[in-house]
């Protein structure tokens, strides 16, 4: 218990003392993993759109698939990226293993299933005119997909939210096609485990209550977002 | 007639290898109301989508101001209007809602408001429009539709089955909102029903769709009084529905004017007392009688000499067809056929009661041009 308590003022030690590679670390993490979302976002409402207001034959297939997605381990993700990034594989000429860019593919990659299934159920959810009507008002094809995103964004906002939680905490993938390199793709999870098996519990306790306190502000951020009501 | 607004040219759409729509050619001129009735499942909603051009058909062309649409779907979809049988708002409040196709075109904010501010007045809810339209009842939030569809000022409005989840007196409160607004604005209109009363009451022309298909096209008493084939008939019911014009109304007694002749009705009337109205008389309440008989005692208030046109038998019953200065229809039993030896030439009385006819009251649309 001591130690737990150690680990918490330590954090609160390295966040207000302003030390320099727990920022950077904290830094990485997020932009890492808020750039795997938006990658995540952008690919999940583009197949979602199309599932949910197409319905195209085959599409309880594709979300049975999606949904298979949403327990993807992040271990294989990891296992796949490396190998396709790895010098003699396909993608080997982007010179992209052991940097930040690797992590944020092999996040997007764990993120998107869930975003699109989440993604999908959300859009489902609205009356299944609504898309003719809000095209029938002379909104064209963007407005009518922002106009659609913003009728259902509490449970859009919730599968951003499960993507980026998803993303920030893995920690598998992200050593496997990060290397866990010092100053370059070391993020708070990665950084933990790594003193973790090194026996210093409490810098480890502290990364993790940082990552904590982080995902909380974010989530607090969107929850707020998702719940402000504009009509009283 | 003024030329085409609006207009569809071999029109076949499919679904699942199935015709649901297969329409030659329905045109909709300018400032004209037309009121497609049919059955459910008839193919009346696919024409509206159709024709706003949110599905595209399997072949056949869409034209506007007579000529074809081909592209730039959305330019053509800015200026119409489509209000559906559900309000389908957006979670915001009644104004953001009946100004959110306005903002979609970029009308700046001003201008925006005062437009909204006039329909949400025009259809008496400009008190709601602070209020979030998750909180308006069926009838509030069909208001919001049709407020948001006539905001926008479209030179189409298309019409599919606006009233048809709302309570009777709601729906005919609506109706003559929207029956006054559309008098007002002129509107070119097309409006879908299953209801052939609403039709009756709003359209200008009559088309009665069954099975897809275009059965028949004319002024609503023409439409109602021939129908062009037994399903028409059947769907329509057949009825005597004749153009007419109230002459007084003395304690709830309606005189009516039809083609110079003169009919009592007890038809409990709304709105203005005097003007137009469709005369509706269901073909089982006339009675008919030899036109020698001396008028016996009877409460039946209407009794007019006729000349039998045409019988027709079917079963046990047969369809009489008089001219009584009007075309008027009377369903008799084969033995009153035989008795009364009716053939066409015959001369008869035929009598029903005031309380048989039913008045439909018709904004005089066509008289007042406004612009």
């Amino acid at each position: 218990m001591e130690l737990i308590w150690d680990g918490i003022r330590e954090a609160f030690r390295l966040i207000f003392t302003g030390n320099a590679e727990v920022y950077e670390i904290a830094l990485l993490s997020l932009t890492v993993s808020a750039a795997a979302t938006g990658i995540a976002l952008v690919i999940g409402l583009s197949i979602a759109s199309f599932l949910a207001f197409r319905a195209p034959p085959g599409r309880t297939l594709a979300l049975s698939f999606l949904n298979l997605g949403m327990a993807l381990p992040p271990v294989v993700v990891g296992l796949v990226v490396a190998v396709m990034l790895w010098r003699t594989g396909p993608l080997g000429q982007l010179h992209l293993l052991y940097t930040p860019a690797a992590i944020v593919i092999a996040q997007a990659v764990i993120a998107t299933p869930i975003v699109t299934a989440l993604s999908v159920v959300a859009l489902q959810t609205l009356h299944p005119k609504l898309r003719l009507q809000v095209l029938a008002l002379g909104a064209s094809r963007w407005q009518a997909a922002w106009l659609l995103f913003r009728e259902a964004r509490l449970p859009l906002l919730a599968a951003v939210m499960a993507g980026f939680g998803a993303a920030i905490s893995e920690v598998g993938a992200s050593i496997m096609v990060g290397g866990n390199i010092k100053g370059s793709t070391r993020t708070l999870t990665t950084a933990t485990v790594l003193e973790t098996s090194q026996g210093d519990f409490e810098t480890a306790i502290a990364l993790s209550f940082i990552l904590l306190a982080l995902v909380y502000t974010v989530t607090l951020t969107f929850t707020i977002i998702q719940q402000r009501r504009r009509a009283s | 007639m003024t030329q085409p607004k609006m207009g569809v040219r071999g029109i076949v759409v499919e679904r699942a290898g199935h015709h649901i729509l297969f329409v030659e050619e329905l045109d909709v001129s300018s400032g004209e109301v037309l009121a497609v009735v049919g059955p459910n499942g008839a193919g009346k909603s696919t024409l509206i989508h159709v024709l706003a051009l949110l599905e595209r058909p399997s072949a056949g062309e869409v034209l506007f101001d007579g000529q074809p649409v081909r592209d730039g779907l959305l330019s053509y979809r800015r200026r119409m209007a489509v209000v559906f049988q559900e309000p389908l708002l957006l979670d915001a409040t009644v104004e953001s809602n009946v100004g959110s196709g306005l903002a979609l075109r970029g009308v700046p904010r001003a201008e925006r408001a005062h437009r909204v501010r006039r329909w949400l007045e025009r259809f008496g809810i400009a008190a709601l429009a602070r209020r979030s339209a998750r909180t308006l009842s069926g009838g509030e939030a069909q208001r919001v539709s049709l407020a948001r569809a006539l905001a926008l000022e479209p030179e189409v409005l298309l019409l599919d089955e606006p009233f048809a989840a709302l309570d009777e007196p709601t729906r005919q409160a609506l109706i003559d909102d929207l029956d006054r607004a559309l008098a007002e604005t002129g509107t070119t209109v097309v409006f879908v029903s299953h209801d052939r009363a609403e039709a009756l009451r709003l359209g200008d022309r009559v088309a009665v769709i069954i099975g897809g298909r275009i059965r028949q096209v004319g002024p609503p008493s023409q439409v109602f009084a021939a129908p062009a084939d037994e399903e028409v008939a059947a769907f329509l019911g057949v009825e005597t529905i004749v153009p007419g014009r109230i002459r007084a109304v003395e304690e709830g007694l309606a005189v009516v004017e039809v083609s110079g002749c003169r009919v009592e009705a007890a038809s409990a009337l709304e709105g203005p007392s005097a003007g137009e109205v469709l005369v509706c008389l269901r073909p089982e309440d006339v009675v008919l009688s030899p036109a020698e008989d001396r008028p016996a005692a009877t409460s039946a208030r209407n009794r007019l000499p006729s000349v039998v046109r045409r019988v027709v038998r079917s079963g046990a019953q047969a369809r009489v067809e008089l001219d009584a200065g009007f075309p008027l229809v009377a369903l008799i039993t084969k033995q009153s056929l035989e008795e009364l030896s009716l053939e066409a030439g015959s001369r008869v009385v035929a009598s029903f009661k005031a309380t048989a006819v039913h008045l439909i009251p018709r904004h005089a649309r066509r008289q007042s041009p406004s612009g």
